[in-house]
């Protein structure tokens, strides 16, 4: 059987997110060393940045739309994304592994009866069978895999393919789909958006300024959310000051909170419990701050700084706003 | 109501991994395991909604017999009975979505209650995956959640914010943390667990479409370069963020 490569393009108020970009590359490659098409599935209402996909290899993109596709449905997209596939013989369906992507993913592969690989940070061709890298156990250990179903789902970690502009454009023509009404499975959907208030979320940062116990209490995270609005990041907690209530779950890094892999990552009094480690230590550049000079943190840590967090802290804010300027 | 929770036993993460001499599975030798975190969750908003409108409280997990453990501590949690599917543990979600799938449509529940992820593998899929083996809807990743008119309506957490989201019921509901607060087992419901049934099965598990081509630990390739708190050093950190990192 010949392959055929669908990605999957995850729009929010109509602007295909950032974080899709990646598989559309991702499938662009593939397909150039497979020799094979690859296709851009779009499910929404009126989609306003298309021209944005030009510089990341795709040239046919399908936008399957209807006004009640504009927020997500599991399951009426799940139920579209499975009859494109199935009809027109995709087999290999690359996803973000964003809150979306990870949603909508299981059950499109489910659908299908596919193998699923999920959140992987690689995926490359050997001797024509695709090989697949995911982190499991929260990063702890590396599984190398293969899926040895004739359709095939993966969802790609977000920053795991590099969006460096390298000046190729190509020109991406859509077609759009008017879907019916009645061809919308709404059992569960989307009805409303709460918005957190004006912060960065630590899954999509790419700069973290985290805190543990050694930030002594809540009144002093402002020197982090002003250490991070500093250098355009988000705040994140360790599971110790969430489970003490001085930070909401939202922020927690760590095997039972978010893992992430910001380009920099700043821990301040965090001592590095292993299920911290778990979360952050993919992070490209890793910044310790810590009074205990044998905390297991400095073990994970590019550069480190032992000493009082919250003396450091200002210092730090000075020195940098210097070189910002 | 008849309400299902998933369970799955997962090492406790405070455990070092390590790998086993095959290259291919975890060793577990002097790991301990424990519920899966997120698991605590779905029991509890379980044990909630028998609480509110009545019913059972059923957990179903695949496993070995190591995870008849974990399922003595959910009974001992409230739930009334367990049901433990046997079979191979190193398969892909879609092959442990079936075996729940095969018990679970039987019980034909109200609505199924599985953590957001289990710690181990972390592909986030079993309980999407089992919904649409079932065909229900499903909302995954909830910290908020009410009943009202046959309904669900439900708080999922996503990118920047949190999606209100409205579903028919059945429906599958996975947990995140903040969902509750778990209840800790009573001397008299640790007691009550002991006469508490936990039916077994056995599933087929040939079907299974990912195979491991070798598991590894991460190479720390880290710099480690670490300094003292003087003044010049906090300079040197950000010119090396700067100039070396160039991550600022």
């Amino acid at each position: 059987m010949s392959n055929k490569i669908l990605v999957f393009l995850e729009q929010r108020n109509g602007l295909i997110k950032k974080q899709s970009f990646e598989p559309a590359r991702k499938g662009f490659s593939l397909s150039k060393e497979i020799n094979c098409e690859v296709t851009g599935l779009l499910i929404g209402d009126e989609i306003t940045n298309i021209n944005s996909l030009e510089e990341h290899g795709l040239t046919n993109v399908v936008h399957l739309k209807n006004s009640k596709l504009k927020n997500y449905s599991s399951t009426a997209y799940s139920k579209l994304v499975y009859d494109f596939a199935k009809e027109r013989g995709y087999n290999i369906l690359l996803f973000s592994h964003t809150a979306l992507g990870k949603d909508l993913a299981p059950i499109v592969a489910a659908k299908l009866d596919a193998g699923y690989g999920a959140d992987c940070t690689s995926l490359t061709i050997n001797n024509g069978n695709l090989i697949a890298e995911r982190p499991i156990f929260a990063g702890k250990a590396l599984m190398n895999f293969s899926l040895n179903s004739e359709v095939k789902v993966f969802t790609l970690r977000p920053n795991s393919v590099s969006l460096t502009d390298d000046g190729y454009r190509v020109q991406t023509n859509v077609i759009i789909n008017e879907i019916n009404d009645e061809q919308l499975d709404l059992r569960s959907m989307v009805i409303d958006f709460e918005k957190a208030e004006g912060k960065l979320d630590v899954a999509e940062a790419d700069i973290i300024v985290s805190g543990g116990r050694g930030m002594k209490g809540p009144e002093n995270f402002y020197l982090l959310e002003e250490l991070a609005q500093l250098i355009g990041g988000a705040v994140g907690a360790s599971r110790a000051v969430v489970d003490a209530g001085w930070r909401p779950h939202s922020e927690q890094v760590g095997q039972t909170g978010k893992t992430v892999s910001p380009k920099l990552y700043i821990a301040c009094g965090i001592s590095g419990a292993i299920q911290h480690l778990a979360g952050m230590s993919s992070s490209k550049c890793i910044v310790a701050i810590n009074k205990d000079k044998d905390a297991p943190i400095f073990q994970v840590a590019d550069y480190g700084i032992v000493g009082n967090v919250l003396e450091i802290l200002p210092k730090l804010k000075n020195e940098l706003k210097k070189y910002l300027e | 109501m008849q309400i299902v929770v998933t369970l799955s036993h997962v090492p406790d993460t405070a455990t070092k991994i390590k790998i086993s001499s095959d290259r291919k599975s975890i060793d577990p030798a002097g790991v301990s395991f424990v519920i899966n975190p997120y698991d605590e969750f779905a029991i509890e908003e379980g044990l909630r909604t028998k609480e509110k409108f009545g019913g059972n409280v059923i957990i179903v997990s695949y496993g070995n017999d190591g995870a008849k453990e974990s399922i003595k501590k959910a009974l001992a949690m409230g739930a009334d009975k367990g049901i433990l599917i046997k079979g191979d543990l190193n398969v892909d979600s879609l092959t442990v979505a079936k075996a729940l799938a095969t018990k679970i449509s039987e019980l034909k529940p109200d609505v199924v209650f599985c953590g957001k992820q289990s710690v181990d593998y972390d592909s986030s899929a079993v309980a999407q995956m089992l919904a649409e083996l079932l065909n229900l809807p499903s909302i995954s990743t909830v910290v908020s959640l009410e009943f009202s008119d046959g309904k669900l309506k439900a708080k999922r957490e996503v990118e920047g914010g949190l999606e209100i989201v409205e579903s028919t019921l059945p429906a599958i509901i996975t947990a995140q943390k903040g969902l509750n607060e778990p209840r800790y087992a009573s001397i008299k419901g640790i007691m009550a667990a002991k006469s508490k049934p936990i039916e077994e099965a056995t599933f087929d598990a040939s079907q299974n479409k990912l195979s491991v081509n070798e598991l590894r630990l991460p190479d720390s390739k880290r710099k480690s370069r670490i300094f003292d708190s003087e003044d010049a050093s906090i300079s040197e950190l950000v010119r090396l963020l700067r100039e070396e990192a160039k991550v600022i």
